[in-house]
């Protein structure tokens, strides 16, 4: 869906360059995240795709379409974009705001009316009431709905996201998180998002390409780069709780093991990561029975079953 | 004092309304033409940032001059009449409508830009879509001091022969006359403050909603 090849860019007066052969392919429905420390070339990458930023050499293709030959106002027509700072028009309503694009390309005004009270819906905002009101009389959390709602008005099968919940509260970031998680379900979309908080990464990315000094040093799952990184900066960069990480990305269920369990052995959910099964057991438990939606048990969970469950295949 | 004024005007209705008449014309047709070159200007500046530090010390100097100097500079340059104080008039309104709509311009968030530019507006649809509604109250600030200085600043004509309500002033103050000096004087002071009031109206309706102080 979309395609790097060999991407360069260097700014004018820049003694380095930002991007540096960058190659990166996206599938269809993928969330790609793009992490590294800041000047790392991650945002500019992201740009370039919709070409605020024009690259000095390689290729950019979306949906099979090299973008050098696109015009670019239609281009980013085509493709969602959301920002940290939202950049909400405050002279227009939340309605008008979530119109923009929709009105761009010339929708009926029923249409646009229809379209915008469902997105207003789809992001838990009242249509009724919230779509009158201005943006300054939002919250953080609130802006950034209606910044992804605009972005998603005229349906784009793409998103460009530059660290849209970056300057949230860390309660309101893990909320707009999971709503955002919840909403791909239905929605299939194609995205890059740039974010520097490696957990955010490792939640939503289905590929994470970790960037330093315009060169992606890693481009895997979050299971396998937490597993295997390439190098030593990405081994620091996923932290020094990377074993822990990788637990909370697997569930108890699909771990469990016949295990002889005690009488009155604490009872756990499949779908709970092992990251929070491993802290029950060192809270108290020898051992955790794990069950399915039905409550039956369908194995137990050990200190020596989670230990196996970071071993790399085969070993 | 203010009976003496009233019956000079009312026994010379033929001059107090031609003076009227030229100060309005005069007052008007200046603020048209500067607005139609500092806010186009102004725009035009705003693009290139080169030149908007040129334009803005410009205006910055151009403030600074005493109304009576630049329309004594204009004076040997073009000589007395009309079209002389018309054109110092306009060099008056230019600065504060050029510094206003920068000011304006400048007001506007950079993320708001970059999001619309992103999500596919043309270069003239940010324009007319974004950044003139969210500086339009700026510029209309700009337009209200100019147009009060150019109301006061029309009296100045006068001395180089552009007509208004500066004539019965100046000849007020050559023959001690103070009843004719009020002719000029309550007529100009009652126009400044109405050009005050009405571009202060309009300034507040033209504030988008979404922009208004609560």
């Amino acid at each position: 869906m979309i395609l790097l090849e060999r991407v360069r860019k260097r700014f004018a007066g820049a003694s380095a360059p930002a991007v540096d052969d960058v190659s990166l392919e996206v599938a269809r429905g993928e969330i790609c995240v793009l992490i590294g420390p800041s000047g790392c070339g991650k945002t500019t990458t992201m740009r370039m795709i919709n070409r605020m930023i024009e690259p000095d050499g390689g290729r950019i293709l979306v949906d099979g379409r090299d973008i050098a030959q696109a015009d670019p106002v239609e281009l980013r027509r085509g493709i969602g974009y959301v920002i940290q700072q939202v950049g909400l028009f405050p002279h227009q309503t939340i309605a008008e705001n979530i119109a923009t694009v929709p009105r761009l390309l010339g929708w009926a005004p029923a249409r646009i009316a229809q379209r915008v009270a469902a997105l207003l819906a789809l992001v838990h905002m009242d249509p009724a009431r919230d779509g009158r009101r201005y943006p300054r009389a939002l919250s953080g959390g609130q802006k950034q709905r209606i910044g992804v709602a605009r972005a998603l008005a005229a349906d784009p099968p793409v998103l460009l996201m530059d660290e849209p919940f970056g300057a949230l509260d860390p309660l309101t970031r893990a909320a707009l998180q999971d709503e955002f998680l919840r909403l791909l379900r239905e929605l299939s979309k194609t995205i890059v998002f740039v974010t520097h908080d490696i957990d955010e990464a490792l939640k939503l990315g289905t590929r994470i390409a970790v960037m330093r000094a315009g060169r992606v040093l890693q481009y895997d799952t979050p299971a396998r780069l937490l597993a295997q990184p390439a190098d030593a900066f990405v081994e620091s960069f996923v932290g020094g709780d990377r074993a822990l990480k990788r637990l909370g990305l697997m569930t108890a269920g699909a771990h469990a093991r016949a295990l002889h369990l005690p009488e009155h052995a604490r009872r756990v959910a499949a779908d709970t990561p092992l990251r929070d099964a491993l802290s029950l057991l060192l809270d108290d438990a020898a051992a955790l029975a794990v069950t399915d939606a039905q409550g039956r048990v369908i194995g137990g969970l050990s200190l020596e079953t989670i230990r196996a469950a970071l071993a790399p295949p085969g070993a | 004092m203010f009976l003496d004024a009233w019956r000079y005007a009312a026994s010379h209705p033929q001059a107090f309304w031609t003076a009227l008449g030229v100060h309005v014309l005069l007052s008007a047709a200046a603020l048209a033409i500067a607005a139609g070159i500092a806010i186009p200007g102004a725009l035009a500046a705003h693009r290139r940032p080169a030149w908007s530090a040129w334009v803005t010390n410009g205006a910055n100097i151009g403030r600074t001059l005493p109304s009576l100097a630049v329309l004594a500079l204009v004076m040997p340059l073009l000589g007395t009449g009309f079209a002389p104080s018309l054109f110092a008039l306009t060099l008056l309104a230019l600065p504060p409508i050029v510094q206003n709509t920068l000011a304006g311009l400048r007001s506007v968030d950079p993320d708001v830009v970059d999001a619309a530019r992103g999500m596919g507006m043309a270069q003239r649809e940010i324009l007319r879509r974004v950044e003139m509604p969210i500086a339009l109250p700026a510029v209309f600030a700009g337009l209200r001091t100019a147009a009060v200085q150019v109301v006061s600043g029309a009296v100045l004509a006068a001395f180089i022969g552009g007509g208004g309500l500066g004539d019965f002033i100046t000849a007020g103050i050559a023959m001690m006359a103070l009843p004719q000096l009020l002719v000029g004087a309550i007529p100009v002071t009652l126009l400044a403050l109405g050009v005050d009031y009405a571009f202060g109206a309009a300034q507040r309706r033209l504030t988008p909603a979404g922009l208004r102080t609560p």
